[in-house]
């Protein structure tokens, strides 16, 4: 077990005042808990994730997620059981949709 | 003048007449009760023959495989063996019991690690690694079997064969043999008075045994829908959207992989909703996919030619027979060679997954300490320059290739991998491991499954890149780095130039398709269940028990 945290600039995502949650800890995927945080101009995310030696890779996932996307003033906590780049960047897109109304 | 030697011009013949006759003097006719098969190999193979042994993608001639294994290595040795498919114990029991010394095959999945320790251990010798249809050429020139040992469904009291669905490369394997003074002998499943239908006429076959239990098959094209992805859906979308729309591709053949599977589910779902019924994905060189149920029943499908069959897939296929190629008695008829001509020269599209791929579009799935050989692949990944005749993709890929002007048009070959694998293994690599396996194996040639030169597309969670627009090989890497993902490749990507490729639409992202990821969702999939695909077919469709869970 290995936890990260970093913190992202990122546009502020429009308030929302429940938490959305998203996913499952299974094999290969992760959950996904974003809630308000403390400043509207960046993102803060912990990972707690099975997989140890990936926090480079992490950090690029994450970083490209924030300049890509408006989440600004949320706090995310993931829970990651060996998910892929490509499950996490799905699925963070998902909560953050979820988070702010809904999806589309 | 020296007057030429007298020349013995049916040597062939008179080799396969002493054989004959020596299985006759040990009492042997044409049915041979199976406890005395050893007996029959033995008196009719010969050191240094070459023997065909049928061991296909599904259809195993096990108990021939099993038997020729327990034969004394005094009296049969020095075999060179040709074979489709490496796939039982047996196959590699023949060389390390010293009977068998040289190997031509195509494929050897399973049995891909002991290969490799033999190879190192210099204990077998191997010709040459192919795609399955140049194996076939070669049985026509110069590796025509002496002895054929074939695996059939039935044989009636002549030596007729009934080869059931899993016809697969039987025919191939029996013409050649037969008809070049070579030895037939089948095991079979059951003996009938009355077979449903000759597929192999008794002149061709010289021996037939009744096999103490029916042959193997291996139900490999079998995908539970459970298992398919969001992230595999993600991509079905894109290439459906992106490429089998934007070609019209209708006559195509898949991979085997949950990727290409997702795309047979979103047909009837997806698909249809993009007004795509009729307009792609009708015409099929494929295998009976329990997959591909829903796009039939849905009528998106014409007509699907089979390499082999699909366990629990029979009774289906019987009842569509405006669908399947099926005999007179009902059931399907298969054939590997004519279906891989169909995939080489009648398809528009080859689309499939890989392990690695290098920056010039190489793609492998050999990795180190395992020979594991190509299949069909690279015959069906691959453009074919023979092609004359013209289709709306075949032209619009040839002329985004080369130019409006182009004198021929392009296979599309899609290659469709997210960038990580399990384990986080990436599948972009700057060099492939084919390369280190070369060299420990001391083979002439790396072996790479699908030439970087024949891929027109490759799509990955983020995006597709369409290789037949780019003009110099800096741009093919950029935008190769460019589908990358978080590969350490995808990662090193000249991001300026990424962008002016996805200026062209040589990169694409689901955004640049009207696609948003987050739609993604298992909820398209037709059928997100085995028992789905059981209730889509109306109960036709059988399912191995192990994938039953109800």
């Amino acid at each position: 077990m290995e936890t990260l945290e970093y913190r992202f600039a990122s546009a502020p995502a429009a308030a929302a005042e429940t938490p959305a949650l998203c996913g499952v800890v299974g094999s290969g995927n992760l959950e996904i808990l974003v809630t308000p945080g403390a400043e509207a101009q960046s993102c803060a995310i912990s990972v707690k994730t099975s997989a140890r030696g990936f926090g480079d890779i992490w950090q690029a996932v994450l970083a490209a997620f924030a300049a890509s996307h408006a989440a600004g003033g949320t706090r995310i906590a993931i829970n990651d059981m060996g998910a892929t780049p490509a499950v996490v960047s799905l699925r963070l897109g998902q909560a953050l949709a979820d988070y702010q109304g809904g999806g589309q | 003048m020296n007057a030429p030697h007298p020349r013995n011009w049916d040597s062939l013949r008179q080799s396969r007449g002493r054989r004959l006759e020596r299985a006759a003097a040990v009492g042997l006719g044409k049915a041979v009760p199976a406890e005395r098969i050893v007996d029959l190999l033995e008196a009719v193979i010969q050191p240094g023959d070459r023997v065909c042994l049928e061991g296909n993608n599904q259809k195993q001639a096990d108990f021939l495989s099993e038997s020729l294994a327990d034969c004394d290595p005094a009296r049969i040795n020095d075999l060179g063996m040709v074979q489709s498919v490496l796939a039982l114990p047996s196959h590699v029991d023949l060389f390390e019991r010293g009977l068998a010394s040289r190997l031509d095959f195509s494929f050897s999945g399973p049995q891909g690690a002991r290969l490799a320790k033999l190879v190192q251990q210099q204990r077998i010798e191997i010709g040459a690694i192919h795609t399955y249809l140049e194996l076939f050429g070669r049985y026509f020139l110069d590796l025509t079997p002496n002895v054929a040992l074939i695996a059939a469904q039935a044989a009636d009291a002549e030596g007729n064969l009934y080869l059931g669905p899993n016809t697969e490369d039987t025919p191939a394997i029996v013409e050649a043999t037969a008809f070049k003074g070579g030895i037939v002998i089948a095991q079979v499943n059951e003996r009938l008075d009355k077979l449903p239908r000759v597929d192999v006429p008794a002149d061709w076959v010289d021996f037939t045994v009744l096999a103490p239990k029916p042959n193997y098959i291996e139900p490999l094209f079998t995908r539970d829908p459970a298992q398919i992805t969001e992230v595999q859906v993600l991509m079905a979308m894109m290439a459906i959207k992106g490429i089998y729309a934007e070609y019209g591709v209708t006559r195509l053949n898949h991979g085997i992989g949950f990727d290409t599977a997702a795309i047979e589910l979103l047909l009837p779902t997806y698909a249809a909703e993009l007004g795509l019924k009729g307009k792609i994905c009708t015409h099929w060189a494929l295998n009976p996919h329990p997959t591909l149920i829903p796009a039939i029943e849905s009528g998106f499908v014409q007509s699907v030619h089979s390499f082999g069959s699909e366990v629990g897939m029979e009774a289906y296929v019987a009842a569509r027979s405006d669908v399947f190629f099926t005999g007179a008695d009902g059931s399907m008829r298969s054939n590997r060679a004519f279906s891989q001509t169909a995939g080489l020269y009648a398809c528009d599209m080859f689309i499939g997954s890989t392990l690695q791929m290098d920056l010039a579009g190489n793609s492998s799935t050999a990795t180190l300490g395992r020979i594991t050989g190509f299949g069909g692949a690279p015959n069906m990944g691959s453009d074919p320059h023979g092609r004359r005749h013209a289709s709306p993709a075949w032209l619009k890929a040839g002329r985004e290739a080369a130019g409006p002007n182009a004198i021929r048009g392009r296979k599309l070959v899609v290659q469709m991998v997210e960038s990580f694998r399990e384990h986080m293994a990436p599948v972009f690599v700057e060099e492939l491991d084919a390369w280190q396996l070369q060299k420990v194996m001391g083979a002439d040639l790396p072996p790479i499954m699908i030439y970087g030169d024949d891929v027109s597309h490759i799509v990955t969670e983020e995006g597709i890149a369409n290789l037949l627009l780019c003009r110099t090989p800096e741009e093919r890497e950029q935008a190769i780095r460019g589908v990358a993902g978080f590969t350490p490749v995808g990662l090193a990507r000249d991001q300026a130039m990424v962008e002016n490729l996805r200026d062209r639409g040589i990169v694409r992202r689901a955004e640049d398709l009207g696609i948003d990821p987050r739609m993604a969702s298992r909820d398209l999939l037709a059928a997100r269940s085995v028992k789905d695909l059981v209730r889509w077919s109306g109960g036709l469709y059988n399912p191995p028990s192990r994938f039953r869970n109800w």
